[in-house]
């Protein structure tokens, strides 16, 4: 059997219980079990002692409802239920008594709302939010939520309430998104291009931009033509309102782009064992590393568990055969109705499992392969594994049992 | 020949949404190819840049171009058409539509690099959406020199169900645009494919809880919007349990005889194992409870009244093959 390269295993639990972990980020791509990762790692945290917040964008309901709330708003709730975990003896680390844990989902328009509240007197604030290009810009500019959530990120940390907040970043077309996006929005609110665009406002005169070039009148007439002249009217009115937020815009995303880089944040990149999944985790290691921001490890959401990995797929479909055609008279076993004897209830009930456990087989090899491919690019980066779950995650129990996931060296 | 019936037929504009996950952009593929048989043409479009066709049909990435990139499901009375692939940006798209309606030939390259379309389609994201589902009209609506439609169906792998609604209410979206002139005008022409009966939205979803109620969400939005219309539910990576339904349930519940799999493991020639037995019960234990649990979630679709096609799960990865099966699945399912 060819032997393949181990990852190292990423040990949750140490980074859980490391008092020094104050933020862990949880990225990836969508829909690779992203929230429940985090609700997860969220919840054992706080039973081996820990008080944690978990910062969600998801707005799913039912993983509310796992943590026994109705739904989840912009304000910390606490999740009823949190118990301490047994004292692990081998360790001599696990809690005496639980932590606390809080849950909140971003509501990204009143994030910016709030932001501009207080940094804008009431009568300039009422005038921004009712701005219609305001409006749009808070809730539905691509990149204003990835912004919100890292301030919201922001908020919870200088509310120094918490020792650990757990994020779960928005579920953006790549993972990347995540860094660039705030950045963005920051570039684009103090950018050049808008500016110029609106100087016209301040300085009263078509003579300023053509003194900056040429050019810049065709641009300006080619957006009056695409947007209309009322849309750009807002945008003129916007800007001017907002004057004096531009400055604090970029100072407080230069300053959570720095609390990502801080000792005390972890980077947990999710994926699923897919390699499109795995190609995104990839990219985000690489960007992390790039920017110098900390990666604690892969998190592999979805394993296909195999307890009997020692019957071949070869050999498994092998037997299935041999059922298929041993029904009585050389019936094929698989036409159920027709055998009502034990032997033939058997046969079915063998060969759907033969043919099920072939079929997991597979899959867990495709898994693996894809795994394989992540590890010999990175090496280094340490590996934990999340079994697949026959269900979906219904309350605290749920996410408990995906936490035990953490407890368990996959490289036993 | 005699046109086959199907469940869409006079539909040219198909709509593929579906949440992240539950492989929108692989079933976007296999409808198109299923769509291309009896030799017609169908042009799949990607919105999201992120060559999704690419690598499902394990090509280079494409341009801002329209590729042949294979050829449609072949039947007994005909070869497959072809298939072609087009990568849409919203730059490319708005440089595009100044050519046309401006003859600013030059000027969307220099836009382009003083950033200007990043700028006009940030300030107005229903701009970006426009030019992108306009992108689609166009195509629909594109005819031969015969007065033939270039295709005979256009396949859109669209964005995720979360914000399918918003993405095609194109009219509202760009209300605040331009009231008047030509950006208007064009949105009205998409607007009236859009919500045509020429137009439907199908979705992609797997029988877990949060991408089912993502589906029955967007189908209740979309209705809410008014014109337009939810085309079928395609629940994607089946994997059933060749068991009867009241086994698949005791085994659910924890109550799967083992002795009687021990039983059938022995006719089927492997030499008894009480661990090999147990490990095999705890596999179908599993999958048992995958099952009821996935037949919950079926129930909970049945109230959104839209046909439904199942396609199977593929075992080791989709590639040009599975693609195909998935193809033949829906046609035979009467999807295509």
């Amino acid at each position: 059997m060819m032997t393949t390269r181990r990852p190292p295993h990423l040990d949750v639990d140490r980074l859980i219980d490391d008092r020094r972990t104050r933020i862990i980020v949880c990225c990836g791509a969508g829909g690779v079990g992203k929230t429940t990762a985090a609700a997860a790692i969220g919840l054992r945290a706080a039973e081996r002692g820990r008080h944690v917040v978990v910062l969600t964008v998801d707005p799913a309901r039912r993983l509310a409802q796992s943590m026994g709330l109705t739904s989840l708003d912009n304000t910390p709730r606490l999740v009823p239920g949190v118990r301490p975990a047994p004292r692990d003896a081998t360790e001599g680390n696990g809690a005496d008594s639980a932590g606390s844990l809080h849950a909140m989902m971003l509501d990204m328009k009143r994030t910016f709302d709030e932001i501009v509240e207080q940094h804008a007197d009431p009568d300039r604030a009422a005038q921004i939010l009712a701005n219609p290009f305001y409006q749009s810009l808070s809730s539905s500019f691509a990149g204003t939520q990835e912004y919100m959530a890292m301030e919201k990120l922001g908020q919870l940390r200088r509310a120094d309430e918490w020792d650990l907040i757990v994020v779960d970043t928005p579920p953006s077309r790549s993972a990347l998104d995540f860094l660039d996006a705030p950045q963005r929005l920051s570039r684009f609110l103090d950018g050049r291009l808008l500016r110029l665009l609106t100087a016209p406002a301040k300085v009263g005169g078509r003579a300023y931009l053509r003194v900056l070039n040429a050019g810049f009148g065709v641009v300006t007439g080619v957006l009056t033509k695409i947007l209309g002249t009322q849309v750009l009217r807002d945008v003129q009115t916007f800007v001017t309102a907002l004057d004096t937020m531009f400055g604090g815009f970029r100072e407080r995303a230069e300053y959570t782009y720095q609390l990502l880089r801080a000792p005390g944040t972890a980077f947990l990149v999710v994926a699923a064992p897919e390699n499109d999944a795995l190609r995104e985790a990839s990219y985000f290691v690489e960007r992390l590393d790039t920017e110098r921001m900390p990666l604690a490890g892969l998190i592999l959401n979805r394993v296909q568990l195999l307890p009997a990995a020692r019957l071949s797929a070869a050999r498994s479909l092998a037997a299935a055969e041999v059922l298929q055609s041993a029904g009585p008279n050389g019936a094929p076993a698989s036409e159920a109705g027709s055998d009502d004897t034990p032997e033939g209830a058997a046969r079915v009930l063998a060969l759907a499992a033969l043919r099920l456990h072939a079929d997991r087989m597979e899959l867990a090899a495709v898994q693996q392969r894809a795994a394989e491919h992540f590890t010999a690019a990175h090496p280094l980066v340490p590996v934990a594994e999340i079994p697949a779950q026959p269900e979906d995650v219904h309350d605290l129990d749920g996410l408990r049992l995906i936490g035990e996931a953490f407890a368990v060296s996959t490289d036993s | 020949m005699a046109a086959r019936d199907t469940d869409w037929d006079g539909v040219r504009l198909h709509v593929v949404t579906g949440k992240g996950g539950t492989g929108k952009t692989t079933v976007a593929g296999a409808l198109a190819l299923a769509l291309a048989a009896d030799g017609r043409n169908v042009l799949l479009m990607e919105v999201e840049g992120r060559q999704g066709i690419a690598q499902l049909f394990d090509v280079p990435p494409l341009p801002y171009a329209e590729r042949r990139i294979g050829v449609g499901l072949g039947t007994q009375a005909h070869e497959g058409g072809d298939v072609f692939a087009l990568v849409a940006d919203p730059e490319s798209a708005l440089t595009e539509y100044l050519e046309m309606f401006y003859n600013l030939r030059h000027a969307g390259s220099a836009l382009a690099r003083l950033g200007v379309m990043d700028f006009a389609t940030t300030i107005a994201p229903g701009l970006r959406d426009v030019l992108l589902t306009g992108k689609a009209a166009e195509a629909v609506r594109r005819k031969a020199p015969g007065g033939r439609p270039v295709y005979d169906a256009v396949v859109m792998d669209a964005p995720p169900t979360g914000r399918i609604a918003r993405f095609l209410n194109v009219s509202s979206e760009v209300s605040d645009l331009a009231r008047v002139g030509p950006i208007r005008g064009h949105a009205d022409t998409v607007q009236r494919v859009i919500s045509s009966p020429q137009t439907v939205v199908h979705f992609v979803t797997v029988l877990e809880e949060m991408p089912v109620q993502e589906t029955i969400d967007g189908i209740a939005e979309l209705h809410t919007l008014g014109g337009l219309r939810a085309g079928g539910i395609i629940v994607n990576m089946t994997r059933p349990l060749a068991l009867p339904s009241d086994q698949v349930q005791a085994a659910a519940a924890g109550n799967l005889d083992e002795g009687l799999l021990a039983l059938g493991l022995k006719s089927a020639g492997l030499n008894h194992s009480p661990d090999l037995t147990a490990a095999l019960a705890a596999e179908v234990r599993d999958q048992a409870r995958t099952v009821a649990a996935q037949s919950l979630q079926e129930d909970r679709l049945d109230a959104a009244g839209l046909p439904r096609y199942r396609l199977p799960w593929i075992s080791g990865g989709i590639g040009l093959a599975g693609l195909y099966r998935l193809a033949a699945a829906l046609r035979e399912q009467k999807a295509a």
